[in-house]
């Protein structure tokens, strides 16, 4: 290892936090594992700037490389980022901080094993999105999976148990899968690394297979229709920073899976079955936007948003197309803000009142105007209004679509209407009318720790809708590199199946 | 210059509505005026230098998207046709603002109101400056955003919360169009700035494309996805529902946004996409059909309304559809002539309409007034300017462009020139009967409001006359006085390359000065005889309405009922769609996927686990397990594979 290893620092810094937060005792033990977990996110985060700034956005290569034997002589610890990971890898390091505030005074008990959780989960998925080797990958995968278990298990509401227990079974469904279909790769191959697995030509009827196998862990973790049930029962049973994690950062693990295995790895099966995935997708967008409009419970109708919007990075991503790839990686992307930041809206008034209904709700911005400002950008922001991040994605999705299948764009775009009726209703309920309900009256605005978690969100959003190449130049080159190696890769098939 | 003429109302907006309250309300008004101020004197100074001085102005501000093939940028293209909107934009949007001060004194919200106002502002100028379709369309959304917010902006009243929503999503409806519209552009020619795709067009004629099972025309499709935009925005037939409801903002809101700027900008869309609408003749008879029946059908809905602001709101709907059907028959300049005056007199009306509800107490239905002509003299004359103007009295504005439009309907070869032409004359009777119909309820006869309402009875403070009268000018002379430059001799000078016709030769606005007497006298004897009408049915014999209504009960309920559109649209998609929300939640969510899968599997696991009842220390541990099986599974036979 010739170099600095920042890419292990970064993923391993947080465990460095689990070190101190162990260590705390007294009375104080409390504060001093949240300012622990604070500071080391907040290092963390520094750290990862330093990827950022020197970052060479010319080459398509895994860039900041770390090799060293790990498991027998095939199996490596490998870690490499190229311009899509890093940017989910900025995104996770961001969006930490803001978590760990998130829950600053609101968790009062088991303070300690909170954090723990979460900073573990934070090494876990800084892994996943620089894990090179399969193993490592799956591993850091499928980890992930036990800290949320436990956050939505142990600090969740009252019907926690049910709630991750359908998070577990959806989970192990495709994990197993997954696990199959990694064992049969690796014996065609006899390697697990990823970078050499992306040159590799599958046998044509074995790619469908393989495909399918991946397919069933990132459609559940998307989630994409039929398998995202789990998810609007996970967010409303999980801490509001739980919801947030899960938004901001778990959902793209399945579209980060879909650009790094199924599209390079699997490309005549991700043609064929294209139309798997617009349908699906198309289904998700009307079906669950539809179902958004009919929600009483706030978490429940911005779960199933967050379904409608993961649909346009699905469609996105197999459009095979500059602008649709693009596109899905700056829905990801801005959903990561937004839809963090509509959680967190939820969990402001949640932890005033204690409920997610929305009827207990109504008139807020009478007495917490400052609320219903920070609310209303990010509503609009959800519907994909110009100028924000989400519009720039969404319509660079459907313009690549659009080049696909006008049908499939024809429907999706749908979905824009939808999603302006759920969320202007949604709104309005909370925020606009009388203030009429007696223990609404007492509510605080937003105090000084709250604005701080949202200023940065609000910021970032409109840089991205702004000027979002400050992002995109990150990617431009490697997406390129994905789409040329992917259409090479579905010629040579078609050639040698039809000489 | 153009930077400030933009991002000054913007800065005011953001400055008025962050620190408003630090600022009290004083300085909010203080600075969102005197932004708006300067941009409109700066936009007549553009408009001297790019129109009389023939110039065009390009400024690129940095780069907005690039990704593969696709690129676009934030900047400005300053064009005749942007300039003339620029004035009417910042001249009734800074007169706006001055009344607003009088108007919203006994408001609590100061602040806030001019902050949305001023980025009401800023949306609508990036909108008419936009190089490319993306940036219009952020300046649309934009614009919408400042509706939404306006039109809700006394939000404890349910019906405003209601209106509000109402317009974002009837408009979303027509962006869903505008986007396709913007997509298949980018498809074909490879671009969104309005250089390359306007040069792209002519070779794409002929081209079709394959869609709803058949092969249509590709520069029609463009077109109609394009114009379903305008509908939504400016409220054509069919999405014109959301504009009456508009109506639950503030005054000063209806008459910036819902008459002289935002509702136009479906026109100045069409205008700007000249270029494109030239080259498919099916798609301008479509804007022209829709235009003439939405001029037709919003007057007889006007005839019957008693809310004051209504009745003007369904004049705007009905004037918007004159403009359309100006542009589909490629009589351009007559459309955004036509924009420009009506901009003074029906933001004159809907201000004065603003004063003579603030003497009222706030009563806006006309059933409730009545004799206020000597008590508000000043609003009464300012009113009567702008119906003269509306209805289009000799050497009035609304004269001058409204004629032309039905002229030029008349003298265009279009296949819906019969139609446009006759629908443009009926509609003018019943706009010069509802309009006088407004003044006679309002202003003669004897007071029907309440003793305490009369008592109150007061003209408007200056704050509020003043902006009447700048407009009531502009009402009188801006047709008058620019009929030479937007459709007369100095057309070509004036317009420049703004405004396309695809066939130079036939100016339709050159015909229209040639039709037959009895063309060019219509207008003028439909708006005598609206007017006569009037004065018998609500002067001479005021019983003669109920006598009316009664006789013609199923007609005068059709169009008081508003055609019964809201309730087709409850019935056909709003209803539907909460019930199969419903039922694809309970049913497909709970009762299907939920109830074969995880539900039906836990089942399964329970029944195993009361048989194994080791397996006992909960869930966390039997996923951690699973996964160091399969992590054992997998080096197992690693190990094996690689001995």
């Amino acid at each position: 290892m010739e170099h600095f290893p920042i890419l292990s620092i970064i993923t391993f810094l947080p465990l460095l936090g689990v070190l101190f937060i162990l260590l705390t005792k007294g009375e104080n033990a409390d504060r001093n594992a949240r300012n622990a977990a604070l500071w080391v996110t907040v290092f963390t985060f520094l750290a990862s700037l330093i990827l950022w700034f020197s970052f060479d956005k010319t080459t398509a290569d895994f860039q900041f490389v770390e090799r060293a034997p790990w498991l027998g002589d095939n199996i490596n610890y490998h870690m490499g980022v190229d311009g899509i990971s890093i940017l989910f890898v900025m995104l996770t390091t961001f969006i930490m901080p803001i978590v760990i505030l998130t829950g600053w005074d609101v968790i009062k008990v088991r303070v300690k094993e909170y954090l723990i959780a979460f900073l573990l989960l934070e090494t876990l998925m800084i892994g996943v999105f620089c894990a090179l080797d399969m193993v490592l990958f799956y591993l850091f995968f499928e980890g992930g999976l036990i800290p949320m278990f436990l956050i939505i298990g142990v600090w969740g509401g009252k019907n926690r148990i049910y709630a991750a227990y359908k998070l577990f079974l959806y989970t192990l469904l495709g994990s197993v899968l997954m696990l199959l279909a990694m064992l049969y790769m690796y014996f065609q191959t006899g390697t697990t690394d990823i970078p050499t697995l992306m040159q590799y030509n599958f046998d044509v009827n074995a790619q469908t297979w393989l495909f399918l196998a991946f397919f069933a862990s990132f459609a559940v973790k998307m989630p994409m229709w039929p398998v995202h049930t789990w998810l609007p029962d996970a967010h409303v049973q999980a801490p509001t920073a739980g919801s947030v994690i899960l938004a901001g950062i778990l959902l793209k693990m399945g579209g980060y899976g879909f650009l790094r295995f199924s599209l390079p790895m699997f490309p005549h099966a991700s043609v064929e079955l294209a139309w798997l995935i617009y349908s699906l997708s198309v289904i998700a967008i009307i079906y669950t936007s539809l179902v958004a409009l009919m929600q009483q419970d706030m978490k429940k109708l911005i779960a199933y948003s967050s379904v409608a919007h993961m649909g346009f990075v699905t469609l996105g991503i197999f459009a095979f197309n500059t602008q649709g790839i693009e596109g899905a990686i700056m829905v990801m992307l801005a959903h990561g803000f937004v839809a963090s930041a509509l959680f967190l809206c939820v969990g402001v008034i949640y932890d005033r009142l204690h409920t997610r209904e929305i009827d207990r709700y109504g008139g807020l911005v009478n007495i917490m105007p400052k609320y219903a400002l920070v609310f209303m950008f990010f509503t609009m922001a959800s519907v994909g209004l110009p100028g924000t991040g989400n519009f720039v994605g969404e319509i660079l999705v459907l313009i690549g679509l659009f080049k696909v299948s006008i049908w499939t764009t024809f429907f999706a775009a749908f979905g824009l209407i939808l999603g302006a009726a759920y969320m202007l209703w949604l709104y309005r309920k909370v925020v606009f009318g009388e203030l009429v309900k007696e223990d609404l009256k007492t509510m605080l605005d937003m105090d000084k720790r709250e604005i701080l978690i949202f200023a940065p969100l609000v910021l970032f959003t409109l840089w991205m809708g702004i000027h979002p190449s400050t992002f995109m130049d990150f990617m431009h080159v490697s997406v390129e590199n994905l789409i040329t190696h992917h259409q090479a890769a579905v010629s040579v098939v078609v050639d040698t199946v039809t000489p | 210059m153009y930077q400030i003429i933009v991002f000054g109302p913007l800065l005011a907006a953001v400055i008025a509505g962050l620190f408003g309250k630090r600022l009290g309300d004083k300085g909010a008004q203080f600075v969102t005026c005197g932004a708006l101020i300067l941009s409109a004197f700066l936009s007549w100074v553009a408009l001297f230098q790019v129109a009389f001085g023939h110039s065009v102005e390009h400024v690129t501000v940095m780069n907005w998207v690039s990704s593969g093939d696709l690129n676009f940028n934030w900047g400005f293209k300053i064009d005749s046709l942007t300039a003339v909107m620029l004035v009417v934009v910042n001249t009734v949007s800074c007169l706006v603002h001055i009344y607003s001060v009088g108007y919203m004194s006994h408001d609590p919200h100061k602040p806030r109101f001019m902050a949305y106002l001023s980025f009401f502002t800023f949306a609508m100028l990036m909108l008419v400056t936009a190089d490319n379709f993306v940036q219009m369309f952020f300046g649309w959304e934009g614009v919408g955003l400042a509706s939404y917010l306006l039109i809700g902006f006394w939000y404890k009243k349910p019906s405003a919360c209601a209106a509000a929503i109402k317009a974002f999503i009837v408009n979303r409806v027509g962006d869903f169009g505008f986007a396709l519209g913007i997509f298949t552009l980018f498809m074909v020619t490879g671009a969104v700035d309005f250089e390359t795709v306007f040069a792209a067009i002519p070779q794409l004629e002929g081209q079709t494309i394959h869609f709803l099972w058949m092969d249509l025309d590709l520069i029609t499709t463009i077109c109609i996805l394009l114009f379903i935009g305008a509908m939504g925005k400016s409220a054509q037939l069919g999405l014109h529902t959301w504009l009456p409801d508009a109506m639950e903002g503030p005054t000063p809101v209806s008459a910036l946004i819902h008459a002289a700027t935002m509702v136009t900008a479906g026109v100045f869309m069409v205008a700007r996409c000249s270029p494109i609408f030239e080259y498919s003749p099916d798609a301008l008879a479509f804007v022209a059909l829709i235009g003439a029946s939405t001029a037709i059908f919003a007057a007889t809905i006007g005839t019957t309304q008693n809310d004051i602001k209504r009745v003007i709101a369904y004049s705007t709907c009905s004037q918007l559809g004159y403009m359309f059907f100006a542009l589909g028959v490629s009589a351009y300049g007559a459309a955004i002539f036509h924009l420009f005056t009506h901009a003074f007199f029906k933001a004159l009306l809907f201000l004065g309409s603003g004063s003579v509800i603030h003497a009222m107490s706030d009563e806006q239905d006309m059933r409730k007034m009545g004799g206020l002509r000597k008590k508000i003299p000043a609003t009464f004359a300012m009113m009567t300017i702008g119906t003269l103007a509306l209805t289009g009295f000799p050497f009035f504005a609304g004269y001058y462009s409204k004629d032309m439009i039905i002229e030029a309907a008349f003298a265009s070869g279009s296949s819906m020139s019969g139609y446009a032409f006759a629908m443009g004359v009926l509609a003018a009777l019943l706009t010069s009967f509802y309009s006088w119909r407004l003044i006679f309820m309002t202003f003669f006869g004897k007071s029907r409001a309440s003793k305490s309402v009369q008592d109150h009875v007061h003209e408007s403070g200056n704050w509020m006359m003043v902006p009447l009268y700048v407009l009531a000018a502009g009402a009188v002379g801006a047709g008058f006085l620019f009929k030479d430059y937007f459709v007369g001799h100095h057309y070509k000078d004036f317009w420049g390359h703004a405004l396309f016709l695809k066939d130079a030769a036939h100016n339709v606005m050159e015909e229209a000065h040639h039709v037959p007497g009895w063309v060019m006298a219509a207008p003028f004897v439909v708006m005598v005889t609206g007017f006569l009408i009037a004065v018998y049915a609500y002067i001479i014999k005021p019983e003669t309405p109920a006598a009316f209504s009664g006789t013609f009960r199923h007609l005068y309920n059709l169009f008081y009922n508003k055609w019964y559109v809201d309730e087709i649209y409850d019935f056909l998609f709003v209803n539907p769609a909460k019930k199969l929300g419903l039922f694809l939640w309970k049913k497909g969510d709970e009762n299907i996927i939920d109830r074969y899968g995880p539900d039906g599997a836990a089942e399964g696991v329970m029944i195993l686990a009361r048989k194994f009842k080791a397996l006992q220390s909960g869930y966390v541990y039997h996923y951690a397990f699973a996964m160091l099986i399969g992590i054992a599974a997998f080096v197992t036979w690693f190990v094996g594979g690689a001995s």
